[in-house]
């Protein structure tokens, strides 16, 4: 009874999505305030809807209803509640309900906090919230509905793939998400604004908020991905450039750039339609992400034609949904009139600067990612692109960008001083200097990218501290008046500083895992050892376990430096009968200045156990920089200006849309 | 005065024509889907089919005695030589398939793509080991003699060493049956 329910709830979410989709327009053409108002009740009301559906299938996951037979392919009654609620969306059908889900939470956040939004505009944002809602909603009934049931109902499930239990991977599809649809707000709030043929500073600052949360939540979203690939695919790698990351990280990107251009949009009134073209490139890319992965048209071409219907829909949808975006976007861009000018050297600038190396990090990366099918398309070469292809053009354009940061942080706007910023952050720079030099005398030269690495990530922290000590005038005025202007500070700038810091502890990680890391892949006997780095690392003892739904063997490992003990880290592999599938759990040892991480693997023939032992220096900031800078995203978010309503500037209005209408 | 203005004019002008620029390309972006969708990629023609494997010679990954050539595929036996990288999905995906194949009794040998020798022995060391010979093809260049579309692909070689099938992406059971098989058994004749 209850999935025909969610089911029902569906058809009505579909219902009032398209009622959401279509009239509000019309009214906000007629300026008809009635229906204008209908946008709001239609968001709220399709949360309800949806949200019953959800309730209505974890419903199903979590008393092991095996009747639906998407439970019934993807849950187990033996396992864990937690991985029974998370499989709802480990699968095709539940992660699009999900998708859905998120879509509709979004959509009544703009109905309820989007007080000071003036009604047509958004009537019209939700109204375009309401299509793509209604596409999806279409996609999920017509294709992939999570509520069939089967006849007669298995006495057990298929189970979920063992891999995929895990606490880590269980969280990471709902923060991808909420990031990925959060940029839906951004694709309505662009559309809305080439609907209504303005964009100004108050749809600059309208829109801020909503790609802050998204852009917050992808970053959290990608580096829970980045670490759950660490911890359990077992040889220590934390970002592979395969398909299914690249199509994450290509929407972060774009969004990055929007972030920065929306900046230029509030304060300076200009790069207007290059931001609204963000806006749809963002979301069009977290589709490309959403979707494409999950067919599998990313990961190889062949997974994707094995289900032509879902295919065909999903690119009929991408095809309408982006190319009336893009079409939109051809008539109406031209129309937004520049702003203020500004000077080659200057914030503008600066963030110019940003959005130009950002874009074109997207281009290559979807270039890489999608090349391999271009080719094959037009009948030529069949090559493959690998991790060599991103490193080697991926990292040269970041190298500009994070050199240029901290200057573009301290320039002005209109019209920067840059012998002054170079000035102010001298200090820095040498503080910089100085760490690549002890790095270099440290390590050798044979470590010179290593020693940069460091000293850019000290450049990158330091650049955000001088720019927050700038802006208290630290050591300039008496510190009691500085700590006054540090509370006075806006979020927004404490958020910046953040950010950008974060980043610096990225490079700092990325740059020891990535030049200093040691590996030994070696046979042992049990009470053997081998060297690792400066410690002797032994296999003490190897025993079985039986975990809930599993049977492990476990490896204990003794690292030992001059015979004394250092530390002690058990290994396991597990096996799941139900799926007959094995896992491994790396054991690993974190700590700020380096991982162990030491994996068992097979037992020989002779009756060694093959082990990989690995030490990461420093990786652990990857993620903790990650962390650190999707924080900075939250902090801005808490900025006052962003929930006070804008200040309203004069409308200019052009003969179109509304105020046609007038 | 009129000069700026008829610069900023002209440059308008320059940018109405780059506005549909995303239009164009997402345009061309969806044909290029479109086209690989209707397509059935078992059926992507090899010019390799019914020739004898390309003259190839590659070394062992470390640690492991047995490399891979091309006088090892003429043997007598028919094989299935896989083409894979510890970094690729489909890899990890179709790994099962491989391992119930190698129970099965079939002579499965592997090429490791442009891989990390180290990544690749911890990818069949976590996974299990399917493979009866691996060749690691580092730099790919044999991976360009055979045609190699990309990871994963497998060839099935029948006893005299000659190519009788070859399917890119990643084995399904379904494929299995209905593909492999059938090949490898004409293959003995």
């Amino acid at each position: 009874m209850i999935p025909e329910l969610g089911h029902l709830a569906l058809v009505l979410a579909l219902a009032l999505a398209l009622l959401q989709g279509t009239l509000p327009l019309w009214s906000a053409a007629r300026g008809d305030p009635v229906g204008m108002r209908l946008a709001v009740s239609g968001a709220v009301g399709q949360f309800v809807m949806v949200t019953l559906a959800f309730g209505a299938l974890t419903w199903a996951y979590v008393a092991s209803d095996f009747s639906v037979a998407n439970v019934a392919t993807n849950s187990h009654s033996a396992k864990p509640l937690i991985y029974k609620i998370s499989g709802v969306w480990g699968n095709h059908e539940g992660s699009l309900l999900l998708w859905v889900w998120i879509l509709a939470i979004f959509g009544a956040a703009v109905a309820g906090l989007g007080a000071n939004l003036p009604l047509p505009f958004k009537a019209r944002v939700l109204a375009v919230q309401g299509l793509i809602g209604a596409g999806f909603l279409a996609f999920v009934l017509f294709t992939s509905n999570p509520f069939l049931r089967l006849d007669p109902a298995p006495s057990d499930g298929n189970g979920l793939n063992p891999i995929l239990q895990d606490p880590g991977l269980a969280m990471h599809p709902p923060m991808l998400y909420l990031g990925y649809v959060g940029l839906s707000t951004a694709f309505s709030f662009a559309m809305a604004a080439l609907i209504e043929g303005r964009v100004d500073a108050a749809w600059a600052r309208w829109l801020r908020p909503w790609v802050l949360v998204a852009w917050a939540a992808l970053t959290f979203g990608i580096a829970l991905g980045s670490w759950w690939a660490y911890y359990t695919l077992g040889w220590g790698g934390w970002w592979f450039w395969d398909p299914v990351e690249n199509a994450s990280f290509m929407p972060w990107l774009a969004a990055t750039a929007l972030l920065h251009s929306a900046v230029v949009v509030e304060k300076r009134d200009t790069l207007k339609a290059w931001t609204i073209l963000l806006a749809i490139l963002s979301f069009a890319l977290s589709l490309l992400g959403t979707f494409l992965v999950r067919s599998g048209v990313l990961t190889s071409v062949h997974a994707f034609a094995s289900d032509p219907t879902r295919g065909v829909f999903i690119l009929a949808l991408l095809v309408v949904a982006i190319g009336g975006a893009f079409a939109m976007f051809a008539w109406r861009a031209p129309m937004l009139r520049p702003g203020g000018s500004f000077a080659p050297i200057s914030r503008e600038s600066g963030l110019l600067l940003n959005n130009v190396l950002l874009a074109t990090a997207v281009g290559t990366v979807l270039l890489g990612t999608l090349y391999p099918l271009f080719l094959d398309t037009v009948g030529g070469p069949k090559i493959s692109v690998g991790p060599p292809y991103f490193d080697a053009t991926f990292v040269p354009l970041m190298v500009p960008l994070l050199l240029a940061m901290p200057v573009g942080s301290l320039l002005a706007w209109k019209r920067g001083d840059l012998p002054g910023v170079l000035q102010r952050l001298r200090l820095a720079f040498l503080a910089a200097l100085l760490a690549a030099g002890l790095a270099l005398l440290l390590l050798g030269w044979q470590h010179l990218g290593a020693a940069l690495g460091f000293g850019l990530a000290l450049w990158l922290v330091l650049g955000a501290l001088v720019d927050l000590a700038e802006r208290i005038a630290l050591f300039r005025v008496a510190p009691a008046q500085s700590l006054r202007r540090l509370r006075g500070l806006p979020r927004s700038a404490l958020g910046v500083a953040l950010a950008h810091a974060g980043v610096g502890l990225l490079v700092l990680g990325i740059t020891g895992a990535t030049a200093l890391r040691e590996e030994r892949i070696a046979a042992l006997a049990v009470g053997e050892a081998t060297a690792l780095g400066s410690v002797q690392v032994r296999l003490v003892e190897v025993h079985q376990e039986q975990g809930p739904n599993y049977v492990a063997t476990v490896g204990e490992f003794q690292a030992e430096r001059d015979g004394e003990e250092v530390h002690r880290i058990r290994s396991e592999k597990r096996f799941f009968p139900v799926e007959g599938m094995p896992t491994t759990k790396p054991g690993i040892l974190t700590s700020p200045w380096a991982d162990h991480y030491y994996v068992l693997g097979d037992q020989a023939a002779d009756g060694r156990w093959a082990v990989r032992l690995y030490r990461e220096p420093l990786v652990v900031w990857i993620w903790w920089g990650a962390a650190v800078t999707g924080l900075g995203g939250l902090v801005s978010l808490s900025d006052r200006r962003l929930r006070v309503g804008a200040p309203t500037p004069a409308r200019r209005r052009l003969p179109v849309g509304e105020g046609m209408a007038a | 005065m009129a000069q700026a203005s008829a610069m900023r004019t002209r440059a308008r002008g320059g940018w109405r024509w780059l506005a549909f620029l995303p239009l164009v390309l997402m345009l061309v972006l969806g044909g290029v889907f479109w086209l690989n969708m209707g397509k059935n990629p078992a059926e992507l023609p090899s010019a390799l089919v019914g020739k004898p494997v390309p003259d190839f010679d590659l070394p062992p990954l470390p640690g492991r005695t047995d490399g891979l050539a091309a006088a090892d595929l003429r043997d007598g036996q028919p094989k299935l030589v896989n083409v894979f990288a510890s970094w690729c999905v489909p890899c990890r995906i179709e790994h099962p398939v491989l391992m119930d194949l190698q129970r099965q009794g079939i002579s499965v040998v592997g090429i490791n793509y442009k891989d990390e020798p180290a990544k690749a022995l911890a990818f069949i060391d976590q996974l299990g080991d399917p493979y009866a010979r691996i060749g690691a093809d580092r730099d790919g260049r044999a991976a360009i003699d055979w045609g190699v579309y990309g990871v994963p692909e497998t060839f099935v070689i029948d006893r005299e060493g000659r190519i009788v099938l070859r399917f890119p992406g990643p084995l399904s059971p379904e494929i299995v049956r209905d593909r492999i098989l059938p090949a490898l058994a004409g293959g003995e004749e």
